[in-house]
């Protein structure tokens, strides 16, 4: 498992074995579950384990089936078939009061009519918790999400940033094995937004035992904060894996379209290597070294995926590249767009603002290094 | 440089003048009637201002006992109907069922119908020859009809929450609509059990719509006259059968007009009363208060 840790190279805060165990209980099983309304399918034999403390983002185009999965574990929904785990327990029959889950979703659904204080408290007043406990969790939950001096604020008084901590806040109180969050930036603008993406790492970071299923539509969120990633497709599971490698090697031309821009070039295997990570294509009359990580032969088509930052403009001819006539070059302030075209194919660069913009209708040779690079099977384009 | 000013437009003062048209019809419609009727209630037999006439009559018993009527059936059938509206609405909106639109509308229905149509269609159901008592009578051989309310104020509570139930059920209908689903699903997810959530979430989140319809019913309640009437209940008599019974029955007009005055500062206070409220629940409610 990838964890935060691991991703930010602070090995101290990384579960150990004794945390590991505590935190078992706080896996998320989806078992074949299918859910349907009123005869639609909306969610496809839909089968992912979520480990104990990461956080998994669940991504995907609107109906994709992504907030359903999520209802599904809170118990909003109940699957069709198939069963729903939590750490060793079955909760697909269980009713939601019961299954101990906080949930955070992108409107808030805050109680307009509780203080804040009174609105993270009310988790606790529901399992009849002891008062002093209640006022004890209350002010540590609102110090965690740095809301201690707006307690006595209702929530009409507070920013759409300041309500989403209030949630958190008010989610976390109940000490819950799994926290659910529901699209919870997009309500907020773009800055505010990359604020609290920061803040949920860090909360993150304070609380690694905590398991987060995360659903977006934001690629970038997802990037940022989670462990793995999960990409659903008409109710189905189209990729899954570790962000970063999910990123650099995705496994389908959806996903690959879906986490981030990608080009994506037609060529034909040539030859493989002897260890079968690196692979030959031919590119028109260019002969290309890639990494493979699939199971091909020579003569087979399939698509080269190079992520627009992984190519390099260059003067002259490479090792590892091939010719294309420039059509525009954009300034974007930190960075420049230069759309290229490439045996009919447009395809997609980005370069440093400082680099010289290339003139419109010259031809250049691009190249990138054969990691940088992978080639996925092809597959019709999504929607 | 040689400035360049430009003179403000004239602004034509005519924002208070389209007022007076509608104040002069309400004036000519409803203050003036109403002020006859109070001027009625303080004129003495010889033409004078004088107080001896309402307090001959606010001194009475038979006064005070219609007051005290009016009070408690209106009391009484307001809160039958906030009871009924509250558990129908909770009904209608958080337990759907097949139909469950189709009853709501039928519910609805009932604001349109005359309130003495029901009065008229209890003592067909309820009454001494009422289908109720023929069948009990009948199949259990008694001698006297078993079911013996209608005629007692409580026949005419029943009768009246039934009427106005649905002012009570439709503002909450509306309250309830509005309502987050998602403070609901979160609530749940905090761990709160249904019973937990409609008091805390779901309540106080249609307590201005509970009080909007309980004061609207109040109102009509406390001025009910058909309903009161047609049920002809013995003894069971209301502020507003009282200025009937003066005016029409008595011809004592001026008697008439002080219970008159009194039933209408009765409304204006509960009125006032309910405006109030809303207000500082309203507010309260938004979080601003």
């Amino acid at each position: 498992m990838l964890t935060i840790a691991d991703r930010d190279g602070a090995a101290s805060v990384a579960p150990s074995a004794t945390q590991a165990a505590e935190v078992a209980g706080s896996s998320i099983d989806f078992e074949d579950v299918t859910v349907s309304y009123g005869g639609t399918v909306v969610l496809d034999r839909f089968s992912l384990s979520v480990a104990p403390g990461e956080i998994l983002a669940l991504i995907g185009p609107s109906g994709s089936g992504k907030t359903t999965a999520l209802r599904a574990v809170a118990g909003f929904v109940r699957p069709a078939s198939g069963r729903i785990r939590i750490g060793e327990q079955d909760i697909t029959d269980i009713p939601p009061y019961a299954r101990g889950l906080g949930m955070v979703v992108q409107n808030y659904a805050l109680f307009p009519h509780m203080r804040v204080d009174q609105n993270v408290a009310f988790g606790l007043r529901a399992q009849n918790a002891d008062p002093a406990l209640i006022a004890t969790r209350v002010g540590e939950c609102l110090e965690l999400v740095g809301m201690s001096s707006f307690a006595r604020r209702y929530p009409a008084q507070l920013s759409g940033g300041q309500q989403q901590r209030v949630a958190i806040a008010r989610a976390l109180a109940i000490r819950p094995r799994v926290l659910l969050l529901d699209e919870p930036l997009s309500a907020l603008d773009a800055q505010i937004r990359r604020n609290m993406v920061e803040e949920l790492g860090r909360l993150h970071r304070d609380l690694p035992n905590l398991t987060v299923l995360y659903v977006t539509h934001d690629q970038s969120e997802a990037l940022t904060l989670a462990d793995r990633i999960a990409i659903l497709r008409d109710g189905r599971l189209n990729a899954f894996g570790p962000s970063r490698s999910l990123y650099q090697a995705p496994t389908s031309r959806f996903a690959a379209e879906f986490l981030g821009r990608a080009n994506l070039l037609p060529v034909t295997v040539s030859q493989l290597d002897a260890d079968g990570v690196l692979a030959r294509v031919r590119l028109g009359e260019h002969s290309l070294s890639v990494r493979c990580e699939l199971q091909l032969a020579p003569g087979h088509g399939c698509l080269l995926c190079i992520r627009p930052h992984a190519l390099r403009l260059a003067d002259l001819p490479t090792g590892n590249g091939f010719r294309a006539t420039v059509e525009t070059a954009l300034w974007q302030g930190d960075t420049q767009n230069v759309t290229l075209r490439v045996e009919g194919v447009a395809l997609n660069l980005t370069v440093s603002p400082s680099q010289a913009m290339p003139e419109r209708g010259s031809a250049v040779w691009v190249d990138f290094a054969p990691h940088e690079a992978t080639l996925i099977a092809d597959e019709p384009a999504h929607g | 440089m040689a400035e360049t000013t430009t003179a403000p437009r004239p602004v034509v003062a005519t924002h208070g003048l389209w007022v007076v048209l509608p104040f002069a019809i309400l004036c000519a419609a409803f203050l003036y009637p109403l002020f006859l009727i109070a001027l009625q209630a303080v004129t003495g037999p010889d033409g004078a201002l004088s107080l001896a006439q309402p307090l001959r009559v606010l001194t009475t018993p038979a006064f005070w006992r219609a007051f005290l009527n009016t009070i408690e059936i209106a009391v009484s059938a307001s809160a039958g109907c906030v009871g009924l509206g509250l558990g129908l609405a909770i009904l209608l909106s958080f337990v759907p069922f097949p139909g469950s639109r189709t009853a709501a509308r039928l519910i609805e229905t009932f604001v349109a119908l005359p309130t003495f149509l029901v009065a008229l269609a209890f003592t067909f159901l309820y009454g001494s020859a009422g289908i109720l008592n023929e069948t009990a009578t009948t199949a259990l051989g008694l001698a006297h009809p078993p079911v013996d309310f209608l005629y007692s104020r409580w026949g005419v509570v029943l009768a009246e929450v039934t009427v106005y139930t649905p002012f009570a059920l439709r503002p909450l209908l509306a309250a309830f609509s509005l309502i987050d689903a998602a403070q609901i699903e979160v609530a749940s997810s905090l761990g709160a059990k249904p019973l937990r959530i409609l008091r805390q979430v779901i309540l106080p989140a249609a307590l201005p719509a509970l009080l909007a319809g309980g004061s609207l019913c109040l109102l009509l309640t406390v001025n009910e006259f058909g309903v009161v009437l047609f049920i002809g209940a013995k003894g069971v008599i209301t502020l507003p059968l009282m200025i009937y019974d003066k005016a029409i029955q008595e011809f004592d007009y001026p008697s008439a007009c002080v219970v008159a005055v009194v039933n209408v500062a009765l409304s204006l206070g509960l009125f006032s009363a309910y405006r109030l409220i809303v207000a500082r629940i309203g507010g309260r409610h938004a979080g601003v208060v």
